[in-house]
């Protein structure tokens, strides 16, 4: 989304930062407070005598409105100062710093960014050291070999008038335990090559799977064609695609992707969806499918054949995010839990009832989506086995559906950490960025 | 009259390299294999001495110590504690369960014989 585009949202936030109604400022500006409110979620353009208008009464340079500064340059330095006693003191300036040292205010970013993927990669590493059960064995088994031969040398080496049979059986032992040492040390060696060599990153399997992804649009063109690419052969072409589990997680993805294409070609479904303006349960009834196949093939059409961009999210039974297609201003968790409040987790706690939602993301931009989400249940391990739920929700930017007027049914955000929204029922940890609204 | 020591080790060639050391300086060395078993074993006999591994088959080494801790007989008996774990947590353990003494993986023979002597001598504070 451009920059300019985000003028109301940060008209919006401004205001509310005063703690100004909004009839009271269309009424100083001589505008209708319907008409703010439609400029405020960024519906209606604005510029010229208005913005200056708008701009005088909030107290800020009219550019400060419209230019801004990026709503996630912002988040990261907050989050940046949030545990820096010196920062959090500044944070009232932080717009001021980005607006006047934009470039310095990027690198600091970038290298927040930075250190906290190599945090992630630490603890990944670390996590691994302490409960890798394969290290920890093969550790075990080297250091108990080379307490026996270090004894057993030292018997031999010390002991002057050792017998000739003691000396023959402790010679044997050192043979067996070396040939037992080389082994294992060469096991050891190959785990550790295979473990470097594959995640030189530190990155986990589905983070691999997501900027894969990401680079083909989460389109797969390869797949659409009459004659689709084996899932196999679009793996091993993949780059990006290094471990074993990322690879499997891929495998699994792309066979889905397969059989979903073949159920909803993409030359009448693309027309069909933009023509029920992206109902799922319409779309399931025409191609004959279940509600989680639609919303994944609504999240796997280019965004320019269909006005904008789709957004999918999945988690499992846990609640733990399975797969995740962010779109702009809906940003998704990377390491964190989400937002308990997402209607992903309504659908979660009640499997097999599908729920719609308009929702207003929280932070600058509070734009609103529509979201359709429903858990199906699954039964991989047979009748009788454990039930598996997997949950998935849609998340359609307002503008592109035929809701085009719904308000806000309920507000949600990324996660606590970083949402600005001060009595949330649901909120599971502190806020870093209450002070700063 | 012999002093005795119980060795409850599962490695066979290291249970003969300190059965070895151990019977050289007139120790009568019974050893022990099965992590299961040994708190029974040990109660049957109650040796001068115990050394005793942490990775066992069938229960931990902790766990034997906390037993024979928590037994009369062998409340006070000096303990041995071996690890093939670095210093961290295990010692930290084997501290908490009451062990006298505590040695890493691998250790040197003199070493052992040293501890083992010492412990029958009555000199248990921690190495």
């Amino acid at each position: 989304m451009a920059r300019n585009s985000l003028t109301g949202s940060r008209i919006r936030e401004r205001r509310m930062f005063m703690g100004r109604k909004q009839a009271d400022l269309a009424r100083a500006v001589g505008i209708s407070p319907s008409y703010l409110n439609l400029i405020e979620h960024n519906r209606r353009r604005i510029g010229g005598k208005l913005i200056n208008d708008i701009a005088r009464e909030l107290g800020v340079e009219p550019s400060a409105l419209t230019e801004g500064a990026e709503a996630a340059l912002l988040d990261t330095l907050r989050e940046a100062a949030a545990d820096h006693g010196g920062a959090t003191e500044e944070l009232p300036r932080l717009e001021e710093f980005v607006g006047r040292f934009p470039g310095w205010a990027r690198l600091l970013a970038d290298t927040r960014r930075r250190s906290s993927e190599l945090e992630h990669s630490v603890e990944i590493l670390s996590d691994r050291m302490t409960h890798d059960p394969f290290l920890s064995t093969s550790l075990h088994e080297v250091i108990s070999t080379v307490t026996a031969i270090r004894s057993t040398a030292t018997i031999l080496a010390e002991t002057r008038d050792i017998d000739a049979e003691w000396r023959d059986r402790f010679h044997r032992n050192m043979a067996e335990d070396s040939a037992r040492l080389a082994e294992s040390a060469e096991a050891l060696v190959r785990y550790l090559d295979e473990a470097s060599s594959t995640d030189v990153t530190g990155s986990t399997p589905q983070e691999e799977l997501d900027n894969w992804l990401k680079a083909q649009d989460f389109h797969i063109a390869e797949l659409e064609r009459a004659l689709p690419l084996e899932p196999e052969t679009l793996i091993n072409r993949a780059g990006e695609l290094k471990s074993t589990a990322a690879k499997a997680l891929a495998r699994g993805f792309l066979e889905r992707y397969l059989k979903d294409a073949g159920h909803m070609p993409l030359k009448t479904f693309g027309q069909a969806a933009v023509d029920s303006g992206f109902d799922p349960a319409a779309l399931a009834t025409r191609y004959g499918v279940d509600l989680a196949a639609v919303f994944r093939r609504l999240a796997s059409l280019p965004a320019g054949d269909v006005g904008g961009e789709i957004g999918l999210v999945s988690c499992d039974g846990s609640g733990t995010l399975t797969f995740r297609k962010p779109v702009d201003d809906f940003p998704l968790p990377r390491y964190s839990a989400a937002c308990a409040l997402w209607p992903l987790y309504m659908a979660l706690s009640r499997p097999m009832s599908p729920v719609r939602r308009v929702v207003e993301m929280g932070g600058r931009s509070r734009r609103l989506f529509v979201t359709y989400a429903v858990c199906q249940p699954s039964q991989p391990a047979g009748f009788d086995g454990p039930p598996v739920l997997e949950a998935a929700m849609l998340i359609l930017p307002l503008e592109i559906t035929q809701m085009v007027d719904a308000a806000a049914e309920l507000e949600v955000g990324t996660s606590c950490r970083i949402c600005p929204r001060p009595a949330c029922a649901a909120r599971r940890e502190p806020s870093i960025m209450a002070e700063a609204f | 009259m012999g002093k005795r020591v119980l060795l409850v080790e599962d490695e066979p060639n290291i249970i003969e390299a300190i059965r070895f050391i151990l019977s050289r300086d007139g120790w009568v060395v019974d050893t022990h294999s099965d992590g299961s078993t040994a708190v029974d074993t040990v109660l049957s006999a109650v040796p001068d001495v115990l050394v005793l591994d942490v990775m066992l088959p069938g229960k931990s080494g902790f766990d034997i110590l906390r037993e024979l801790r928590g037994a009369s007989a062998t409340a006070d008996l000096p303990i041995l504690m071996l690890t093939a774990k670095g210093q961290g947590r295990d010692r930290e353990l084997a501290e908490r369960y009451g062990a006298n003494r505590f040695m890493t993986k691998p250790f040197s023979n003199s070493e052992v014989l040293e501890t083992v002597n010492a412990l029958q001598a009555g000199v248990t504070d921690q190495a």
